[in-house]
């Protein structure tokens, strides 16, 4: 399967991209998804705690399985108005 | 044309447009318009602008630069005008959030109630910018004399109670 990965603020300075296109096994979760970024960038650890997480524009939880073509978004905190 | 009631862009913003949008809307649900005329049923509209400060923990700002996750911030604003809808069902909002750079003294983010009665427009107003600071994915990269951050605020959950109840306190206070 493969999902677009899309990341705001200071996570797109730690990667370098405001989005990436990612492969991912069947079943997986966007917390697998975070794993792996983490794993590229380790840099993005740090926000494991206060990270939020959506699915195609929808606050989801990191448990919440993907499906093939889903835009995965991880929001850090946020600091609109 | 009547402004939208929700809306997330690059255009400035100002007082008399928030305005004109919730002047204009009608209905039962706080983020309903029909663009109709008012039906006269409402006493007070509280409008409230935030603007650009020039400091910020005792940094010189020079400028922002507001980023969002544009469709779900969208969502995020009808989400608030729905719990708005809940908590105060006669108070309608109007409310506009500017992205792209600012200059100190601009308009980042516009918002209008209004209600039969002024507390509840008051009360919804400050509830409305309270929820925008927990639940709306923006972000502000400041820059200020001598470097750059991004703010990072609350981590944002729409579903936890406990941060809805303290803006709702703070509403109400």
């Amino acid at each position: 399967m493969r999902v677009t990965v899309r990341l705001f603020a200071r996570l797109r300075d730690i990667t370098g991209a405001s989005e990436l296109a990612r492969d991912v096994a069947p079943g997986a979760t966007i917390g697998d998804v975070w794993r792996q970024l983490a794993g590229e960038f380790p840099e993005l650890a740090s926000y494991e705690r206060s990270l939020s997480s959506a699915i195609n524009a929808d606050y989801a939880r990191m448990d919440q399985v993907i499906g093939d073509g889903d835009e995965i978004a991880f929001l850090p905190p946020v600091s609109g108005g | 044309m009547t402004p939208p009631l929700l809306a997330i862009g690059r255009d400035p913003l100002a007082l008399d447009g928030i305005a004109a949008a919730v002047a204009a809307s009608t209905g039962t649900d706080a983020s309903t318009s029909s663009g109709q005329a008012p039906d006269g049923r409402d006493g007070a509209v509280v409008t409230f602008l935030g603007l650009v400060r020039n400091h910020n923990l005792g940094r010189s700002v020079r400028y922002l630069e507001y980023e969002a996750y544009e469709p779900m911030a969208l969502k995020a604003f009808e989400r608030i005008a729905s719990e708005i809808g809940a908590r105060w069902p006669s108070a309608r909002l109007a409310l506009h959030h500017r992205i792209g750079k600012l200059l100190v003294g601009e308009a980042s983010i516009a918002i209008a109630t209004r209600s039969p009665h002024r507390g509840d427009a008051y009360a919804a107003c400050r509830y409305a910018i309270e929820r925008v600071k927990q639940i709306a994915p923006i972000w502000k990269h400041e820059f200020f004399d001598g470097g750059e951050v991004w703010i990072e605020g609350a981590t944002a959950n729409p579903d936890d109670q406990q941060a809805r109840a303290e803006a709702e306190r703070i509403a109400c206070a």
